[in-house]
């Protein structure tokens, strides 16, 4: 090891000569930095694939089976003669569903992929550090003393995601330890707001209180079309920008300084977490806080990209799980429906253990 | 833009200028009133006790800072520009700097590391080029980290991961590189191959290079120009056989000391006379 490390460098008498007179070197170089580029697509076009496949299972199986050969058809619009009830289950029903837990696990998982990586910590995620227990606050007080209904609800809890965040922001901006003031400051945030939330169930109708556990815990059971068309446009405009903010990120990670003078702006990686925020703001709006996926997401992703951190990987992890989370939710156990949150709650915290526990012992390696 | 970075910067020339620069964090003045000439081509080490001011002055020179008075400016192709006038990537292709441990992204190889380097060089819109490539390749041969480059940064011992930082550094293809205690956490063995490094690299390509280093003894042996620190304030500067006696030792260490000549390489050698300060030392 020492070896290597002691080799005389008078190899670079003439820098500009180095690339000619060793094309080895330059080979091996870019050999070296594209293997695990490759690894990264191969992962992602993988989870592509099985995020497709887990939208198809939720669409098509279930209490009520649909052909393959059905499904085109009835995306169409197309009446089934032989089955006139299907249309209606799979575009009002199974559809939403499908879609619905496919735009909100993206967005977590993106969402959570971010923080992690900015951040550089493992418990920045936006369940962790107060965006969704700021969504869900907010949702609950404005069902119980607002009597808020329909699409208001959603726009509550993305007032209260935004505010969190916005308060995260205030604290973090223009210090060193922006890092880490957020993280701490998130998590007393998401204790104060959690016992609002006890206080506030306290006060209320049982009516009302069987409707604000939908916020609590996080359900795809409000599938509606309105809802889901916000999700996709929210998703389609801020997925662009989480891809240049990427770019920045990968200076982030270097620490404040060294990403400072290798150019990147002041405060320029912090804007990718205000993308994130909207992210997981909307996300949870839609679903309420669904447990573990932003915070799950991003280190599996970089489990499975060997070591490296990728937001598309996450993303699409996100998804995957999701959708068939609710699936599992809605049959596994005969005659109970269990929301999507309950689902990744009762995964999350063995993968939780899973994940430290071989973090532990990669580090060693 | 390759051809001029790699153009030996004049010798005789100032490569930074610092007029009455102050620095402060939170309104508290750590560097009081400093002017200094870092000259080109040449190594400079800034030494002081700790507390001094040092990497406060290394990070108002690398552009981190902003002076609560005073300036800093970069001389290149015979203009003197405030560095604040410059924009961020314009200012990182000239000076490049390596804080004392930055954090290693997680799972992240050498050779993905050596190419942050490259970001001020790169548009937005353009892909990684074949120039981004050779720029990686000489910046890791001139280290010689071309043997590790798939490995896994975390991996590494302190002294190759030190090269590989070094290598970023250098892959950013500056005239200019400033070096935050860069022999922090290695043995002796390993501080004096990174220090021959970084001479071999300023005699060869003409770098300016900037350094702080805790050990003045390897100050004096690496440096063409030494520019002590106390309390914020420049003490002295000069070259270090001019510049490092008993008295210097004595005013900015508050050490008592004899001062020897090195007889390898025939540089000023500090030996302590006592382990006890003298009254006033800040250390």
């Amino acid at each position: 090891m020492t070896a290597d490390v002691l080799t005389p460098t008078g190899a670079c008498a003439d820098p500009r000569a180095v690339a000619a007179e060793e094309p080895a070197d330059l080979a091996r170089v870019v050999r070296a930095r594209r293997r695990p580029t490759r690894r990264v697509r191969l992962v992602i076009a993988t989870l592509a694939v099985a995020a497709v496949a887990a939208v198809l299972v939720r669409v098509l199986l279930g209490d009520y089976v649909v052909a393959l050969t059905d499904l085109l058809p009835i995306l169409r619009g197309e009446a089934l003669p032989d089955a006139p009830g299907a249309s209606f289950i799979v575009m009002e029903a199974k559809v939403p569903r499908a879609l619905l837990g496919l735009l909100a696990g993206l967005a977590f998982g993106a969402a959570g992929a971010m923080f992690q990586t900015t951040l550089r910590n493992p418990l920045a995620s936006p369940d962790i550090i107060g965006i969704s227990v700021g969504a869900s606050a907010a949702a609950v007080i404005a069902l119980t003393f607002l009597d808020a209904q329909g699409l208001w609800l959603p726009a509550a809890a993305l007032v209260g995601a935004v505010a969190v965040g916005l308060l995260m922001h205030a604290v973090g901006r223009g210090t060193t330890l922006a890092g880490q003031r957020m993280v701490l400051v998130g998590i007393g945030v998401a204790a104060l707001l959690s016992s609002v939330i006890q206080f506030v169930m306290t006060r209320t109708s049982i009516q009302d209180a069987q409707a604000a556990l939908v916020w609590l815990t996080g359900s795809l059971a409000r599938a509606t079309w309105p809802v889901i068309g916000m999700l996709s446009v929210a998703v389609l405009v801020l997925a662009p920008l989480l891809a240049v903010c990427a770019r920045w990120m990968r200076l982030a990670e270097l620490g404040d300084d060294l990403s400072a003078t290798l150019g990147a702006p002041a405060g320029r990686a912090r804007l990718g977490l205000v993308v994130a925020v909207a992210l997981a703001a909307v996300a949870t709006s839609a679903t309420g806080p669904i447990a573990f996926v932003a915070f799950l997401a991003g280190p599996i992703a970089r489990r499975l990209c060997g070591g490296r951190p990728s937001l598309w990987a996450a993303a699409l992890i996100g998804a995957v799980v999701v959708v068939l989370s609710d699936f599992a939710g809605d049959y596994l156990i005969p005659d109970v429906n269990l929301p999507v949150g309950v689902v990744t709650g009762a995964l999350g915290a063995p993968l939780m253990l899973a994940v430290v526990v071989t973090a532990g012992r990669a580090g060693k390696a | 833009m390759t051809s001029t970075t790699f153009a030996p910067t004049p010798v005789d020339g100032t490569a930074l200028r610092a007029r009455d620069l102050t620095l402060s964090y939170d309104g508290r003045r750590v560097v009081e009133h400093l002017d200094l000439d870092v000259p080109a081509g040449r190594i400079t080490v800034v030494v002081g006790p700790n507390g001094c001011g040092k990497s406060t002055l290394l990070r108002g020179l690398a552009r981190l800072l902003r002076p609560t008075e005073g300036s800093v400016h970069l001389a290149s192709d015979g203009a003197h520009d405030d560095v604040w006038s410059l924009r961020p990537k314009g200012f990182a292709r000239h000076v490049a700097l390596l804080p004392q441990s930055p954090p290693v992204p997680e799972g992240i190889t050498v050779v993905d590391l050596v190419g942050r380097g490259r970001h001020p060089h790169r548009k937005l819109v353009r892909r990684w080029s074949r120039a981004d490539d050779e720029a990686v390749t000489r910046a890791m041969r001139a280290t010689g980290t071309i043997e590790l480059a798939e490995r896994p940064v975390d991996e590494l011992s302190g002294g190759q991961r030190q090269r590989v930082w070094i290598a970023l550094t250098l892959a950013q293809e500056t005239d200019v590189v400033l070096l935050d205690e860069p022999t922090t956490y290695l043995d002796l063995a390993h501080q004096v191959d990174v220090l021959d490094l970084l001479r071999d690299l300023n005699r060869s390509r003409g770098t300016t290079v900037v350094m702080v280093l805790h050990d003045l003894n390897l100050a004096a042996r690496y440096a063409d120009h030494v520019v002590a620190l106390r309390d914020g304030r420049l003490v002295g500067s000069g070259a270090p056989a001019d510049l490092v006696d008993e008295e210097f030792v004595a005013q900015v260490f508050g050490l008592r000391s004899r001062v020897i000549t090195d007889p390898v390489t025939g540089s000023p050698l500090v030996v302590p006379t006592s382990t006890h300060h003298q009254s006033g030392a800040t250390s």
